[in-house]
């Protein structure tokens, strides 16, 4: 079935479809519609799930934490600062590896307050053992809701769906929403390794030595550092599932096969924008007046930042003349994450094309066409002319 | 009325093992041995960061034959609430939740999780040792120390504030379950857990948790200074059931008769050094208003 609705509603069909069981969340704009339309499904009985309605982001995460934790598929939602309150949770729910669903409505971060879109909540708790997939459209939303659930419990590490606030998740446009019995045949249901059993007592998320130490039976456990290396191990092999598990939902929906990378016009391109999120559908307009011109530049959006598609990023942009990234995102005082993990990953290859940065949109600033048009285009005529210093479009100072 | 448990009938199930981390003559050993015995082995526990993490041992060696939920400091009451969740959704639903935390992940940090829970109104027990300080990371003052006492943060002059009182701001919340209890009386704090787990929504107890380490006395003591906390007055044992409140066991035979002086307890701690004989004074005078008010109110 076809709707047009927001992307709040296509992730919260999304939750609906993938059967969730435990639900906690807290309001906090962009993301409040989503939980609203949540708690709707469930106290019309149209879901059966428990609706928690917490007292905050922490508490939203905590639930999860412990349902999951208990056997039970959970999912809850926030944005900048609620994701920030959560953020020793996010650690905790990644070291107890629980495949919990998060969508973060990516927004600005106080202070000063902004309501309004950019990535900084988002990009700032990369490191904390989650999954990160960005969405372009909300069809996207919808079916990336319903793998993470999938990828989440098939590698024991929690997702968070990422889509841009206001820009899509208050913007209406058609999607489709998936019949349930085919997400059934997609998603199997949770079976978690072990759950909380008084039949079958442990004591999970112990004080854990820096040594290896034996159990009871005289077994070697893991100390802290073997868990943490398994957290890792398992984030990089997470890739591969991405890819895997992207083919499956083809078969299945007839949707996906860009698992990492979402590519428009880079056929024969020397130059290639690259970013996060629905600001690569608008580069496609850019992309396509920059053709006009006769400059051979494409884009690419990334849909899997974490764990970070090296291998993918080096097939696609090791030689180019050129790669440019665009981010809403910054890390102060030195440049764009995404720029600097991107030369990270060119490093290694023979042919490092020039990498450039552009920094714009922070707090919902506007994003011009124009402006996106004549930064590319400088990018690709002078290449060797922009520097390894992020430059700002849009400043008015 | 339900008949009072004696060591005659007391349950012989050991749910805690012996040879455990906790420190000689700790409080809370009595009462986490006690208190597991009356939450029985249908139950899950959530256990903030505090003296007790460390009691229950280190991985992969667990001390405590339940299955224990470890979580963040300020989450053990959201985490009880998606321990209840899990099981209500899978119909789970007689399994017992039961949060078990020290007075700063009670009083302190944890208080805006727990006020959300029994706001809430999810249907778990929350037990608070109250120790009267943040023992596990080394004696610093917290919400519940009393006024006076020298801790590590209040070295030389001792707290200037007074006792938050946590199971009144927990009342407040309207839960049907509201008790104190203390380690000296193990067998009223049994009874106490066997009574809230015959109620639904929130349950909230109390316990008075002397510590040898921290508040400076020898560990064969334990007992004889948490019955002089009661006896002399100071900490109270009551319940508040269904908004009725009244004073229970050794507090209860309290009512109308003379209580040793406060000076008593405070003479057995070193925390207590810096009180000066004005202040020892004042809280006395606090004291004696307080049981007046008691003994007018319950006394024949």
């Amino acid at each position: 079935m076809h709707i047009i609705e927001s992307g709040n509603v296509a992730a919260a069909n999304g939750v609906k479809l993938a059967n969730v069981k435990v639900i906690a969340a807290y309001p906090i704009t962009p993301q409040t519609p989503l939980t609203e339309k949540l708690s709707e499904f469930v106290d019309a009985g149209e879901m059966d799930a428990q609706y928690i309605p917490v007292e905050s982001e922490h508490s939203a995460l905590s639930v999860c934490i412990a349902a999951s934790s208990t056997g039970s598929r959970a999912f809850t939602a926030t944005s900048a600062n609620g994701l920030l309150y959560m953020n020793e949770q996010l650690h905790w729910a990644a070291g107890a590896r629980l495949p919990i669903v998060m969508c973060v409505v990516n927004r600005g971060i106080g202070s000063p307050w902004t309501v309004w879109n950019d990535h900084q909540d988002a990009i700032s708790q990369r490191d904390t053992g989650w999954i990160q997939l960005y969405c372009c459209d909300h069809q996207q939303i919808i079916d990336t809701v319903i793998q993470a659930f999938y990828l989440a419990e098939t590698v024991s590490v929690p997702v968070m769906v990422c889509y841009d606030g206001y820009i899509l998740s208050h913007t209406y446009m058609p999607f489709e929403i998936p019949k349930q019995a085919d997400v059934d045949k997609f998603l199997p249901s949770f079976k978690p390794e072990y759950a909380l059993n008084p039949n079958q007592p442990a004591n999970l998320n112990t004080v854990t030595l820096p040594d290896v130490r034996p159990d009871v039976r005289g077994d070697m456990a893991p100390g802290y550092m073997e868990i943490r290396h398994n957290l890792h191990a398992d984030m990089r092999d997470a890739i591969d599932v991405v890819g895997d598990i992207d083919k499956k939902f083809n078969q299945i929906f007839g949707r996906g096969e860009n698992p990492y990378i979402e590519t428009y016009r880079c056929d024969a391109a020397e130059f290639v924008a690259v970013c996060l999120g629905s600001l690569s559908y608008h580069l496609r307009d850019v992309v396509d007046i920059l053709r006009e011109e006769g400059i051979p530049v494409g884009v690419a959006g990334l849909r899997l930042y974490r764990p970070f598609p090296d291998q993918a990023i080096r097939d696609m942009l090791a030689d180019l003349k050129g790669v440019i990234v665009f981010e809403k995102a910054l890390s102060y005082g030195n440049q764009g994450a995404l720029f600097a993990d991107i030369k990270a990953a060119l490093y290694s290859s023979k042919n490092r094309p020039k990498v450039h940065n552009y920094i714009l949109g922070l707090g919902g600033r506007e994003i011009k066409t124009a402006h996106l048009v004549d930064a590319l285009r400088n990018s690709c005529v002078d290449t060797d002319k922009v520097g390894d210093t992020p430059v700002w479009i849009g400043l008015k100072m | 009325m339900t008949e009072k448990t004696t060591i005659l009938n007391l349950s012989e199930d050991e749910l805690v093992h012996p040879g455990n981390r906790a420190c000689a003559g700790c409080g809370l050993s009595i009462v986490y041995r006690i208190g597991l015995k009356a939450l029985g082995r249908d139950t899950i526990l959530v256990v903030p960061p505090s003296c007790l993490t460390v009691l229950q041992g280190l991985y992969p060696i667990a001390a405590t034959q339940l299955p224990c939920l470890n979580v963040t400091f300020a989450s053990t009451a959201a985490a009880a609430t998606g321990v209840l969740g899990a099981l209500k959704a899978q119909g789970r639903e007689s399994t017992l939740v039961a949060a078990w935390a020290g007075d700063g992940g009670t009083s302190d940090i944890g208080i805006q999780a727990l006020s959300g829970a029994c706001e809430r109104g999810e249907n778990f027990i929350f037990i608070c040792y109250d120790n009267e300080a943040y023992m596990n990371t080394g004696v610093q003052r917290s919400g519940t120390t009393p006024q006076g006492v020298i801790t590590t943060t209040t070295p030389f002059s001792g707290k200037s504030q007074k006792k938050k009182d946590v199971p009144s701001i927990i009342a407040a919340h309207g839960i049907d379950y509201v008790a104190t209890a203390s380690a000296a009386y193990p067998l009223d704090l049994y009874d106490k857990i066997v009574k809230a787990k015959t109620m639904n929504g929130p349950k909230y107890i109390h316990i008075h948790t002397p510590c040898p380490a921290g508040w400076g006395f020898n560990p064969r003591f334990t007992v004889k200074i948490g019955k002089l906390a009661v006896e002399t007055g100071l900490y109270d044992l009551y319940e508040i059931e269904n908004n009725k409140w009244r004073l229970t066991g050794a507090s209860k035979k309290l009512i109308g008769k003379k209580r040793t002086p406060v000076n008593e307890y405070f003479n057995t701690q070193n925390r207590f050094k810096a009180l000066s004989d004005e202040q020892i004074s004042d809280i006395q005078k606090e004291v004696d208003i307080k049981w007046q008010s008691y003994d007018e109110t319950y006394g024949n």
